[in-house]
């Protein structure tokens, strides 16, 4: 008699066992997509950063300057020396730009003579005032917000800058 | 008992309980085609026999290697100079990841100018495609964990490129990154790839390539005229096999054994007599004098961003390598029956020679990346002599602005500087005072504009220099429509 009814009981122990495999599964993915996916969760990463007194950066000048990333790890080593490059116009009136090139983020470097920056991945050529001279790149160099406070020079930043980025 | 018969008693009772030697003695003897016992044969064995070393050598330097952005280039310093044999595993581990892309690359060529791809090995191409896309990842991930300047910003330049993918782009950056710049994490999600996922992957798909091999059989070699049809092919191959095949073990691994023992022996020589690759300097981003390059694996990669028009750029970037291994999945699909031979598919060997020359010029470039300025040309590389001699004052400073104003950063003399710009030793029979001074105020044709950075009296003494510029004999470049023709 209870022949017939023993392959639907085992049907319905299969159904079960899939609907539950199916749940734990989803309940075990989810904050595993979570945790790999974590650093995408905050839209960005900018805090104010102090770069130095104002007489570090003479007027009519660009200058390196490095900070420290303010989200940086105990273990992130050397990587947190993030540099940027400092142009002081006249006065208070600042022009902070990514080390960043836009095309492919290789560091770009001035040459105070030819008021140029070159890039030495492929060739990009900047002007003083950030624009794109040459070369592939895209458009101009990256540009932080910056503001001076008693004397200091702040910018805002925090993060590899790509073409979502105000330009110079 | 006899020792011997001992040992096989013992053997018996294991295979007894595991009951896999059956199994063996199937796949070693199973017959395969007298024709593809050929020394064109070897090259996929050969990139599995790599790859095995590359697991030992990995394993044994993971035992070392510090994962970690604050320790791994200290760690890899250690490994090059003070771990005993240090440098040895590092050398054996670097030179066999290119030897794997090497080897790989042959095996690639070779199954696709056979048609070994086609019916009914369309899934073992597939696999194929797979476990090459896995390589150049671990070529990739590998040179990152090589964590030196070059990776540093080699990482930049990937991030840069996920960077412009539209709407989300900082999202993938960060991502990629494992937060908002190139620090710890990202090392440790790039670590994680290169021991775990991509490595575990590689294994999945070398033992679906190689199960394939075992059903579907070894390519017969190919005969010009002998078609492949779904209707026969697989009745034609059984009667080979049965007609004129051999147990692959012996009569087809002795070869691939050989072989292998070739390339074994050429990359622990190779490793021997180079040594380890890198690391280059720390990477620390604050230091920019740096000329960031990436592997000769991915080189003709960073050639040709260099050289593709920029408006093009962000497309190709993005949409370029879907399509590129869109073409390579879908090979056996399009082309999955027909003629096998090479000396049949003149558009299959046009491909490959195009492919490689293209990628083969390509790498060869970006050895020395002529669009790059050099950008201590002006401070090191002297004005020839012969152009600064029996000149006038306003024509020797010229020559020295030439030099103080970086222009040789771009500009040759003599051989020697840039080659960004065109070489400026002839350059008064190609433009006219006229034009000379437009092009340096202006700029143009891939020249920044520097009306903004000289004074009239230092482009009038450029210029004048420039004018000396045209071989002994031969008259400099004039404007034919103002003046008469200068006296010889």
């Amino acid at each position: 008699m209870s022949a017939p009814t023993e392959p639907s009981r085992r049907g319905v122990l299969l159904g079960l066992g899939i609907a539950l495999n199916a749940v734990a599964a989803t309940l075990f993915a989810i904050p595993i997509i979570g945790y790999v996916m974590s650093p995408v969760r905050r839209m960005a990463w900018l805090a104010w950063i102090p770069l130095g007194p104002l007489a570090t950066f003479p007027e009519h000048q660009t200058r390196l300057a490095t900070y420290d990333n303010p989200f940086a790890k105990p273990w992130d080593g050397d990587t947190t020396r993030i540099p940027c490059w400092v142009r002081r116009l006249e006065g208070e009136t600042f022009q902070v730009m990514a080390i960043n090139c836009t095309h492919l983020g290789c560091p770009v470097r001035w040459f105070e003579e030819s008021s140029l920056f070159l890039c030495p991945c492929h060739g990009g050529a900047f002007y003083a005032d950030g624009k794109h001279a040459s070369g592939p790149p895209p458009r101009a160099l990256y540009r932080y917000e910056s503001k001076v406070e008693k004397g200091v020079l702040w910018i805002r930043a925090g993060e590899m800058p790509t073409l979502g980025q105000p330009e110079a | 008992m006899p020792l011997l018969q001992r040992l096989g008693a013992v053997g018996r009772w294991i295979d007894d309980r595991l009951q896999v030697g059956d199994a063996i003695v199937d796949a070693a003897t199973h017959r395969v085609p007298r024709s593809s016992a050929s020394w064109f044969y070897v090259f996929g064995s050969a990139t599995l026999v790599v790859f095995m070393l590359q697991v030992v050598t990995g394993i044994c330097l993971a035992t070392v290697y510090s994962p970690s952005a604050e320790g791994a280039w200290d760690s890899l310093i250690w490994l090059d100079y003070q771990q005993p044999l240090g440098w040895f595993l590092r050398a054996l581990h670097g030179w066999g990841s290119n030897f794997m892309v090497g080897l790989m690359t042959v095996h690639l060529v070779q199954v696709f100018l056979f048609g070994a791809y086609k019916y009914p090995r369309e899934l073992t191409w597939v696999a194929g495609v797979v476990l090459l896309l896995c390589t150049l990842g671990m070529a990739f991930t590998g040179q990152i964990m090589r964590f030196d300047q070059d990776a540093y910003w080699g990482l930049g330049i990937g991030a840069a490129i996920a960077g412009r993918t539209p709407f989300i782009g900082p999202q993938v950056v960060h991502l990629i990154l494992g937060g908002p710049i190139i620090a710890g994490e990202t090392l440790s999600r790039f670590f994680a790839l290169h021991v775990f996922v991509v490595p575990g992957l590689l294994i999945a798909f070398v033992g679906l390539h190689l199960l394939l091999v075992l059903r579907i059989g070894i390519n017969e070699w190919p005969m010009p005229g002998r078609l492949v049809t779904r209707e026969h092919y697989r009745k034609e191959y059984e009667d080979l096999v049965a007609k004129d095949g051999e147990a692959f073990v012996p009569w087809a691994l002795q070869k691939d054994l050989v072989f292998a023992g070739i390339v074994i022996l050429s990359l622990v020589t190779c490793a021997a007599l180079v040594g380890p690759i890198g690391p280059n300097g720390a990477p620390d981003p604050s230091i920019i004098q740096t000329v960031p390059r990436p592997d000769f694996v991915f080189l003709w990669l960073f050639s040709v961003f260099a050289l593709l028009p920029p408006w093009t750029e962000t497309v190709l970037m993005l949409v370029g390598p879907v399509i590129a291994i869109g073409i390579l999945f879908a090979v056996p699909f399009v082309s999955g029956t027909g003629e096998k031979s090479w000396k049949r598919r003149p558009i299959s060997v046009v491909i490959v020679v195009m492919t490689l020359l293209s990628i083969g010029t390509l790498i060869w470039l970006g050895t020395y990346s002529p669009w790059s300025p050099v950008m201590d040309a002006w401070s090191s590389d002297a004005t020839p002599p012969a152009y600064v001699r029996g000149r006038t004052p306003l024509e020797l400073q010229g020559a020295l602005l030439l030099q103080s104003k970086q222009c040789r950063n771009c500009h040759s003399l003599g051989g020697e500087g840039g080659l960004r710009g065109p070489a400026l030793d002839d350059t008064a029979m190609r433009l006219t005072r006229d034009q000379l001074i437009r092009q340096i105020l202006q700029g143009g044709g891939n020249m920044p504009a520097y009306g903004t950075n000289l004074t009239p009296a230092e482009v009038d003494a450029i210029v004048a220099f420039l004018g000396t510029m045209h071989p002994t004999g031969v008259p400099p470049a004039r404007d034919a429509s103002q003046t008469a023709p200068p006296r010889p």
